[in-house]
């Protein structure tokens, strides 16, 4: 499992190969049609993030760290401490793309990982900024704050 | 001012006096087509409010020295212009507020607080903005009162035998929209304001949404009160009117305290001040004041009633084209409606649309509208909303179809 800095290389690199913008909304709507399918059932008021323009949901699991295998590759979670995997939805497709680029970066992360991995800089790097940039009234910049938020509260936890 | 007298309506001209329509988005040429959440403002509005702030600026009601006065006789001579464009019977019912919003507010407040008690009603629609909902909700909390709320049918036309059997001996207000923002529906507003007198109870219709588009007369209407915002008739933020009929006015108590709605104060006593500045607290958006008085002489100089006709042509044309993408689907298809066509495509949501036309440079607006229940009415999360203004052109809803086209296929592919 990549951290999340290269996750998000990763991602940056797809992006770069991508010309105008109308094929980088492609790709993103492409990512949202793959984001892994979300339980029905957990679409309700307690996991919905509240932004103006779709509506989105929000899911987290902890997953202890030390069953992910060998071969992993050198991560903050050295540790062995548990990781997060979320799960998110949306009825806008735009949405899911971009939910699926968070979930690319955070997924089986430690919380700690997640908590210092500046995402910002992911979208700033992919071009989101101006268009699709969390603090757009897509309510994504909502998101990155829960997922941080959970982070933070399994960080104490542990 | 650059108006002329009546003429016949030119939408090319008018166009050109809206300067921000000459602009680009995202390096396409703008096409405006959300003037129902602000409509944009013609250069004589921008000029006035420059002109204020360059010429006769100074706080209104309070200075002896020339500019103050010259500041509050315009200020003033507003009240006037509103009070002729509604066709009040006099200026002191006519109410500076910030908008709509804060009108409505005013009259739960106020209004509502003295005569709506345990066990009252207040009725609305099913298809009001959240503005004309939430206060009248916050009001019937705080005194134990029921909210009631007329249905809608699948048209997003208001079921006038289901309201009128819920007009009931408890209903203390009845608060329905002129005009809905998210589905363009007319309200037969004439006809509400007949059921609801011949039972005793006042009406306060919002009409944020028809300044617009059509000349707007309250004695001819009836109502008890009528809200508006400046910036949806081409006016600034920042200023909006309620109207009130001078008895139901005096009747008020005050609702913000504060410098010019009294007369006299003292730590025991405050006496207030008449009518209107008894609900005016404070130094008001005087430069929003001046800039809704041009927004009326423009109004004024527009043949309304033409550009009206010119407006519902361009709505068909809208309906008509997106109606023949596929997936398309209208939501709102009232019978009497006005400036606004909103529509969901299937597979897609409002955003995943509304995201891809900003890149073309077409303004819509996406989502809920600030009318939640209208869009669980209709089972859709939200809506892709174009509305229009007189100013607006076919080649603007040339871009917006184009565009639903492209995005289709992006979706397709």
């Amino acid at each position: 499992m990549p951290t999340p800095v290269q996750a998000a290389n990763e991602l940056a690199e797809n992006f770069e190969l991508l010309g105008d913008w109308e094929e980088r909304y492609a790709y993103i709507i492409d990512l949202g049609k793959k984001l892994a399918p979300f339980p029905e059932e957990a679409k309700i008021d307690d996991n919905r993030i509240w932004g103006c323009q779709s509506r989105v949901w929000l899911i987290a699991r902890r997953k202890e760290g030390a069953d992910t295998g060998p071969g992993t590759g050198p991560s903050s979670r050295d540790a062995g401490g548990d990781i997060l995997e979320f799960k998110a939805d949306s009825d806008a497709f735009i949405v899911k793309g971009l939910l699926s680029l968070l979930t690319k970066v955070y997924n089986n992360q430690d919380p700690r990982a997640i908590l210092s991995f500046p995402i910002e800089e992911l979208f700033e790097r992919i071009g989101l900024v101006k268009h699709l940039s969390p603090t757009r009234s897509n309510g994504l910049h909502e998101v990155v704050k829960r997922i941080r938020a959970i982070a933070a509260e399994h960080d104490a936890a542990h | 001012m650059a108006i002329e007298a009546k003429h016949t309506f030119d939408p090319v001209r008018i166009r050109a006096e809206f300067p921000i329509l000459a602009k680009s988005m995202n390096g396409k040429p703008l096409a405006y087509l959300d003037s129902a959440a602000s409509a944009q403002k013609p250069q004589c509005v921008i000029d006035s409010m420059v002109d204020l702030y360059t010429s006769y600026y100074a706080n209104i009601h309070r200075g002896v020295y020339q500019l103050s006065e010259m500041a509050t006789e315009r200020y003033e001579a507003v009240r006037g212009k509103v009070a002729k464009l509604i066709n009040a019977r006099e200026s002191r019912e006519v109410i500076f507020v910030r908008g709509t919003t804060e009108a409505i507010n005013l009259v739960a407040a106020t209004y509502g607080r003295k005569n709506i008690g345990p066990g009252d009603e207040v009725l609305i629609t099913h298809m009001e903005h959240h503005s004309n909902i939430v206060p009248w909700q916050m009001l019937c909390e705080e005194k134990g009162a029921k909210l009631v709320v007329a249905p809608i049918d699948d048209r997003g036309e208001l079921m006038m035998d289901e309201f009128e059997k819920l007009l009931s001996d408890r209903t203390r207000i009845v608060s329905v929209v002129h005009q809905s923002n998210s589905l363009g529906t007319i309200n037969p507003v004439r006809e509400i304001v007949a059921l609801a007198h011949a039972r005793g109870i006042p009406v306060l219709l919002d009409g944020a949404q028809t300044m617009a588009h059509k000349r707007v007369d309250v004695q001819d209407l009836g109502c008890d009160f009528y809200a508006l915002s400046g910036h949806k008739m081409f006016g600034p933020t920042g200023i909006g009117v309620l109207y009130g009929r001078a008895e139901v006015l005096e009747e008020m108590p005050p609702w913000q305290g504060g410098g010019d709605m009294i007369r006299r104060v003292t730590f025991e006593k405050t006496t207030f001040n008449d009518l209107p500045y008894k609900f005016e607290a404070g130094t008001p958006d005087i430069a929003a004041g001046i800039g809704l008085g041009a927004s009326i002489d423009f109004l004024e100089g527009l043949d309304l009633s033409g550009a009206a006709e010119y407006e519902a042509e361009l709505l068909r044309y809208a309906e008509d084209n997106l109606s023949e993408l596929p997936g398309v689907r209208l939501i709102g298809t009232a019978r009497k409606k006005s400036s606004v066509v909103s529509f969901v495509v299937d597979g897609m949501g409002a955003l995943d649309v509304g995201t891809y036309l900003d890149q073309q440079g077409v303004a819509v607006r996406t989502g809920h509208h600030c009318t939640q229940p209208v869009m669980d009415r209709f089972g859709v999360s939200g809506t892709v909303r174009a509305s229009l203004a007189c100013y607006n052109n076919r080649d603007d809803i040339d871009r917006l179809v184009d565009g639903v086209r492209k995005v289709i296929r992006i979706f397709q592919g």
